[in-house]
């Protein structure tokens, strides 16, 4: 699922991202998925999407430990699917959520398989979450892969690094 | 008004054999009952040998409300120590995980050996001497079942081989699944926070009433093919193992296909050296093994093993509890063990496709309960057409609660106990 993470090579943050354009992306993102668009959040993804929640720290190996969420574009889509069908008990109704990006860092480029270079962004997040069980605060570190493809941004890669990861969680229905 | 002497116990008014009463799962003096005549008496699972496989690791554990740590020593014996410095009560240990020989307080510097003896502690002067008769607390029984460890906190009682009885086989079942015959608990676990009764889980892990309608929005867009196995008309069965264990027996059902590795929701060509390995073991056995999968067995009162991933329920108050879950890693099954990995992580967990949903349903039902009638939770489905099969076990039909009239029962004989 990962195997494009170990041929993947470190560099210095790629020209041609404009941090205005960026940023608008991520709050983009961010307001998709707070609002439960679905078909919009999907159409982010590049065809070789990973979103990864990690547990029990960051730094696990995704193929050998437990993650909480740990999608290909494949899984993605079925994670949509089940949503959208309006019986995914965990998200029906919806979580009412918002969310806080901030703490926006370029942090590098990392050259892709086909000899592109993704930009690699980090920046700190809240959500506050509404469900009938209360509500829950939703806080950490979230590491996004960009990549210019025919001149817009998409997203190749979304890790979440919830700072509680290593606690019981609540259930986590929504897009984090 | 008339007196009446009531010879009932309190639980023979709350237990029927088609009903149970609501306050079961409400009533904090209930919970508090349940901590010392179940999660402190009887055997309760706690982990696996695998996770601390040499001398010095531990890992931190909960059983009920107590923080553990479980701990292999240098001589390879294991270990249930009570997370408390036998001086001032202070944790002794901080770190999730590790490999120590001996746990130092942070307090007063007592230090522990990692099988909870002391041995030592600062300026013995103060004391008279440099020996002290105390040590860190522990889990009195400590024993394990093909790695899986239980520990109960009454130090006489029955053995683990005589509450396991038949779901030991159980355990057994899944062994088989591997080609070297051991099985390993090391992807980790996921901690999934629940505020509900720990009872809703237990109950629902052997319920084949509910997979099509919880469950349904997944079965449905991924063509799973689990629904059927969970419909009226399955041949699968619910089997009462005795002592509050139960299981949905799906091999009927998987028998009637006669598919290596669809229990698994693959083909034997996908995992060509898995089923060569397991024929090469088993012989003629090992079609039946890759035709008819791992169990789906719930063990009392907290181990549920549902053929690829092994759950621990442990309770933390009268409405929450947390669900530990992880997958299960087959000695030299390399082909399947990163399928599991991945599988499971699908499905459960706080974000998993199948789990969250459960976990709906728990959270749903604890908060229905708060309403005061009709007092009666409903578990009769099936005793019109409960029977008994060859080896004695009342079995029931897929969709039915013959696993939740089998977990009352013991709990009952268990809550009665003084």
């Amino acid at each position: 699922m990962s195997a494009a993470v170990d041929t993947e090579t470190l560099g210095p943050v790629p020209d041609g991202f404009d941090r205005w354009e960026v940023e608008q992306f991520l709050f983009r993102e961010a307001r998709y998925a707070d609002e439960s668009d679905y078909d919009a959040w999907e159409a982010l993804w590049t065809d070789d999407a990973l979103y990864w929640v990690p547990a029990g720290g960051a730094d696990i190996d995704p193929q050998r430990q437990m993650s909480v969420i740990f999608d290909n574009r494949a899984r993605i889509a079925t994670r949509l699917k089940q949503l959208r069908t309006g019986k995914r008990y965990a998200q029906a109704p919806p979580s009412n959520l918002r969310r806080l990006i901030t703490n926006i860092e370029f942090l590098c480029g990392r050259s892709t398989s086909d000899g592109g270079v993704d930009l690699e962004v980090g920046a700190n997040f809240m959500v506050v979450e509404s469900r009938p069980r209360g509500n829950t605060l939703w806080g950490g570190r979230t590491t996004y892969r960009l990549r210019l493809q025919d001149g817009s941004l998409r997203m190749a890669y979304k890790k979440v690094v919830l700072v509680d990861n290593d606690k019981p969680l609540p259930t986590l229905g929504f897009l984090i | 008004m008339t007196s009446v002497i009531d010879t009932d116990s309190r639980y023979d008014r709350l237990i029927k054999r088609d009903r149970v009463h609501g306050t079961l799962y409400t009533d904090p003096s209930i919970f508090a009952d349940e901590l010392q005549k179940i999660w402190y008496r009887t055997w309760v699972f706690v982990g696996h040998e695998s996770e601390v496989a040499q001398p010095g690791d531990y890992i931190r554990k909960r059983l009920g409300l107590q923080d553990l740590i479980m701990t292999r020593d240098r001589d390879g014996e294991l270990h249930l120590l009570l997370n408390r410095c036998a001086h001032r009560g202070n944790q002794v240990c901080d770190d999730a995980k590790g490999n120590a020989a001996a746990f130092r307080c942070p307090y007063h510097g007592w230090t522990f050996r990692n099988d909870g003896k002391l041995v030592g502690f600062p300026f013995f002067k103060g004391y008279g001497q440099r020996k002290l008769d105390v040590a860190m607390g522990r889990v009195p029984r400590v024993d394990s079942y093909h790695g899986f460890v239980f520990g109960s906190f009454a130090a006489d009682g029955p053995s683990l081989i005589e509450h396991l009885g038949a779901a030991a086989g159980e355990i057994d079942r899944l062994v088989k699944l591997s080609p070297e015959g051991r099985v390993e608990l090391t992807a980790g676990w996921l901690q999934h926070r629940t505020h509900a009764n720990w009872k809703l889980l237990a109950e629902n892990e052997t319920d084949g009433y509910h997979p099509q309608f919880v469950h349904g929005s997944i079965f449905g867009v991924t063509g799973s093919t689990i629904g059927p196995l969970y419909s009226d008309a399955s041949t699968a069965v619910t089997r009462d193992l005795g002592n509050g264990h139960s299981e949905n027996d799906l091999r009927p059902e998987f028998r009637k296909f006669g598919e290596p590795m669809r229990w698994f929701g693959t083909t034997e060509s996908r995992v060509p050296d898995y089923a060569a390995a397991i024929r090469a073991k088993h012989g003629e056995a090992g079609e039946e093994i890759l035709i008819e999968g791992g169990p789906h067995v719930m063990i009392f009162p907290n181990l549920f093993i549902a053929e690829i991933q092994v759950f621990n329920i442990q309770p933390v108050a009268v409405g929450e509890c947390i669900q530990f879950s992880t997958a299960v890693q087959l000695a030299g099954g390399a082909e399947l063990n990163r399928r599991m990995v991945s599988q499971c992580i699908g499905s459960v967990g706080p974000a998993g496709m199948l789990l969250a949903d459960d976990t709906e349903m728990y959270e749903r039902n604890q908060a229905g309960l708060e309403s005061l009638t009709p007092e009666w939770l409903e578990i009769r489905r099936g005793l019109n057409r409960e029977r008994v099969d060859d080896n004695g076990f009342t079995i029931g039909s897929a969709t039915d609660e013959t696993g939740m009239r089998g977990f009352w029962s013991h709990y009952k004989s268990l809550m009665e106990k003084q």
